[in-house]
């Protein structure tokens, strides 16, 4: 409740300038792409923690609320031509607009209601893509990228500078709410929901707004992906790969904190892309359900959690 | 619009929901009763149907039998995953999120272990009457539908003795209807939770063994059934054997129809917005605290 | 004098079982109601119907001269309804402080006020006696300090209206004590109490006036002494 914003928001600034330095020091093409991939890691994780971590209601639908960021791209990159803030904003919206019509119909009824519709959605939303043609249908659909963009060398080191500010976004919202009394709302709804109600928390629409920002910032993570992947299909889009790591991230690295998703993201997602090189992506995938397994079990506060308890026991 | 295609579209309809209540009886059991929320119920599904497959091609052994002749096996399984989950979170109070996480893990890792190990091609069983069909006048049976249909219905209803005339079964029910007055008796129901779950796993040997049966598999499509499955059991409200019959046949049949008329590609849609209608009318039992 | 809380009527089922059957009763603002009955009688529903947790099918409920009907129980809160709950239900991830900076910030509105809450807290925690335990987690606690917290949770919510529900069920004698003289030392501040207990002496030595409940319909309502001395509540209580 009392320190003060300073050191993190000069943390903001430093990383997003170290950023853009990168891009003006460095030609290898394959950091920005692995990077990237990181980055859009960190903005799935802190998004679905917020819903996750900081209220308790688990979102297995986030392959879906990419999709829709990815996809509302394509529909306005193909129909208007529209420049990436359009998209982004757009994306964000249309994933945040659905996440408060799930929430609307089932946060009403226990938490696991929400969960089963979360994943039930994203079979649903593949299976409307895969039948609509004007995005591909399970054909795909291709995006070029710009030859040319301002400030930068090419349009990929653009896209490396964009997933990194959606990065710093994101986690400077999850800061945001989680020292304020509305993130403090959400951990009372976590903690116990019926106290919570009884001491005052509006909780429906508290879980309404977890589930909205949740929703945008998901979105949001998926529309340059279009640009980025150049050829997209719902296989790709609705990708297996999201729906895990996008609950591993911030099982493993916690889920209490702001900081848990990142370390889980850039742990887990630099182990991957790593890995993707030498071992098999189902493989991959493999491992990373079974550390979520493991850390679930084992250590359910996460890295975090291990770091703070070994504090407590010294104090 | 024929009357012939509604015919067999009403008939595939019901012999598919007839299936379909086998699939779902282990949520029944797992969620309706127990409380616990087994998302990964479709992943051992999908284990019982490439164990079919393995052992169907390796030795020809019927594939009916070789659900059945698994069963205890899955059994002991469910017994030994229930032992984790509640040492690791019922105890502590903790289902909420940390066990669906984990359920949502061993999902996972079910879809991406039988991908590595039979890759991403489809499978299918041989078996003598598969291809085989009766007709009653306009109206095509086809074998590989009833077959699983009738197996699906006896199993239903061994089921459905087995928890009124036993001793276990009964107490299951009891767990199911009283769980607060068993929970402030400090009464311990793990050990009858623990058998209650088993036999969920061990109903998904059977149905596992029937889904191969009646098409072709390939391990992405357990994932179709996760909403499917959760909408029968609540429709069918929640705990009830028969009422999970009943639901699965609606649920079917409007899959049936809708893949005729539209396609079979909206199918895993129905479910789910029959879920969602579900959910919005709010029966009681879901009310949430 | 308008009662600052009145329950008309109020009837409550759960399928076929009628939990609360046309029960009525008034509490005037600064009493000290004893509300006792038998276990299953229906106090923790008719708490739970006037805290808003559960919707009361037949009947009216009006608190501060305004209907109840149709509130959230986090509104009822905010308009000065306030409970403790039987099984203390403290927020587990927070320390002591901050599981009061909630109902502070929520229900007392003093969101904007991050300073005040801090201080409003530490006032509460002195009062209570949990001053020393600010900054720990409700883990550590004992059964006595649960209640307390739990409580002190409900104090800082500012309500008019505190409910306490079976607080002291399963303390010793000079715990009882305590807790009671806490609750006293509540009611001389301005907020009135209704106390639900199964400990007799507690109940005798705090309530002005005492409600009997038995099977979900109320059997006595009046001076401690008359009510202990009703027959209806022997029987209730007793048998036949």
């Amino acid at each position: 409740m009392k320190k003060s914003p300073l050191p993190f928001l000069i943390g903001i600034a430093v990383i997003a300038a170290l950023g853009f330095g990168a891009t003006k020091l460095f030609g290898n093409q394959y950091y920005y792409f692995a990077a990237y991939v990181v980055l859009q890691y960190i903005v799935l994780s802190t998004g679905w923690n917020i819903l996750g971590g900081y209220t308790g209601y688990v979102n297995f639908g986030v392959a879906g609320f990419f999709a829709i960021g990815a996809y509302t791209s394509v529909v306005l990159v193909k129909t208007f031509h529209a420049p990436m803030p359009v998209l982004i904003l757009a994306g964000g919206a249309a994933a945040g607009l659905i996440g408060l019509g799930t929430g609307y119909l089932t946060l009403r009824l226990k938490g696991v209601f929400f969960s089963i519709a979360t994943l039930a959605l994203a079979i649903v939303l593949q299976t409307f893509v895969t039948n609509w043609d004007y995005v591909g249908g399970s054909r795909g659909v291709y995006t070029i990228r710009p030859k040319t963009v301002l400030f930068f060398d090419n349009y990929v080191e653009f896209l490396f500078i964009v997933m990194l500010l959606l990065a710093l976004f994101a986690v400077a919202t999850a800061w945001l709410i989680e020292r304020s009394w509305i993130g403090r709302g959400l951990s009372a709804i976590r903690d116990d929901e019926v106290a919570a109600e009884a001491m005052g928390v509006p909780t429906l629409r508290l879980k309404l707004f977890a589930t909205t920002v949740s929703g945008f910032m998901m979105g949001i993570a998926g529309a340059p992906y279009p640009y980025y992947v150049t050829y997209l299909d719902p296989a790709s889009g609705f990708s297996l790969a999201y729906a895990v790591n996008s609950v591993a991230m911030p099982l493993i690295g916690g889920t209490t904190h702001w900081f848990g998703p990142v370390i889980g993201a850039v742990l887990l997602g630099t182990a991957q892309q790593v890995a993707t090189v030498t071992i098999s992506s189902a493989v991959n995938l493999l491992i990373v359900g079974i550390l979520l397994v493991v850390f679930v079990v084992v250590a359910p506060e996460g890295i975090i959690g291990l770091f703070t308890k070994r504090n407590r026991k010294r104090a | 619009m024929s009357l012939d295609l509604l015919g067999n579209a009403l008939v595939a309809g019901l012999l598919l929901g007839g299936f379909y209540a086998a699939v779902t009886v282990g949520i029944t059991i797992a969620f309706g009763m127990l409380d616990i929320v087994n998302i990964a119920h479709p992943a051992f599904i999908m284990l019982g149907s490439f164990i079919a497959y393995f052992v169907n091609q390796a030795f020809g052994v019927d594939p009916i039998a070789i659900g059945v002749v698994f069963a205890p096996v899955f059994f002991v399984f469910g017994m030994v995953v229930y032992r984790i989950y509640y040492t690791a979170f019922e105890r502590r109070g903790q289902e909420s999120i940390r066990g669906l996480a984990f359920f949502f893990g061993v999902l996972f890792i079910g879809e991406v272990s039988l991908i590595l190990t039979f890759g991403v091609d489809y499978r299918s069983v041989e078996a003598p009457y598969i291809g085989a069909g009766i007709n009653l006048g306009p109206i095509g049976v086809p074998m590989r539908l009833f077959l699983p249909f009738v197996v699906s219905v006896v199993m239903l209803g061994l089921l459905q003795l087995f928890l009124g005339r036993t001793f276990f079964g009964r107490a299951i029910k009891a767990v199911s209807q009283d769980r607060l007055a068993l929970q402030l008796m400090a009464a311990n129901p793990a050990r009858i939770k623990e058998l209650a779950f088993g036999l969920s796993i061990g109903t998904a040997s059977v149905a596992g063994s029937l889904l191969i049966i009646i098409g072709p598999v390939e391990p992405s499509i357990g994932r179709d059934y996760i909403g499917r499955v959760f909408a029968i059991c609540v429709l069918g409200g929640m705990t009830s054997v028969p009422g999970t019959l009943i639901a699965a046949f609606i649920i079917g049949v409007a899959e049936s129809f809708t893949s005729t008329f539209y396609g079979p590609s909206w199918s895993p849609a129905i479910a789910f917005g029959l879920l969602l209608l579900v959910l919005a009318v709010r029966p009681a039992g879901l009310l949430g605290r | 004098m308008v009662a600052l809380l009145e329950v008309t009527d109020v009837t409550k089922r759960f399928g076929g079982f009628i939990a609360l059957d046309s029960v009525s009763v008034e509490v005037q603002e600064g009493e000290r109601l004893g509300l006792i009955g038998p276990n299953g009688s229906g106090k923790s529903t008719l708490v739970n119907c006037i805290s808003g947790v559960l919707r009361n099918e037949g009947g009216a409920i009006t608190f501060d001269g305004a209907d109840m009907r149709g509130l959230p129980a986090h509104r009822r809160t905010r308009l000065g309804i306030a409970r403790s709950f039987q099984i203390p239900k403290p927020f587990v991830s927070m320390t002591v402080l901050e599981n009061l900076a909630i109902p502070l910030e929520y229900a007392a509105r003093e969101w904007a006020h991050p300073g005040q809450v801090i201080d409003d807290a530490m006032a509460i925690l002195a009062q209570v006696g949990l001053a020393e335990k600010a900054d720990q987690r409700s883990h550590g606690l004992t059964q006595i300090e649960l209640r307390k917290l739990e409580l002190a949770r409900a104090v800082a919510a500012k309500p008019k209206l505190l409910i306490a529900d079976e607080a002291m069920a399963g303390l010793s004698s000079t715990e009882v004590d305590d807790i009671l003289n806490l609750l006293l030392m509540l009611n001389n501040q301005g907020i009135t109490i209704i106390m639900i207990e199964h400990i007799m002496r507690a109940v005798m030595m705090f309530s002005q006036r005492i409600v009997v409940l038995d099977a979900g319909r109320k059997i006595a309502d009046g001076a401690p002494e008359e009510v202990v001395r009703n027959p209806a509540v022997e029987k209730a209580y007793l048998g036949e």
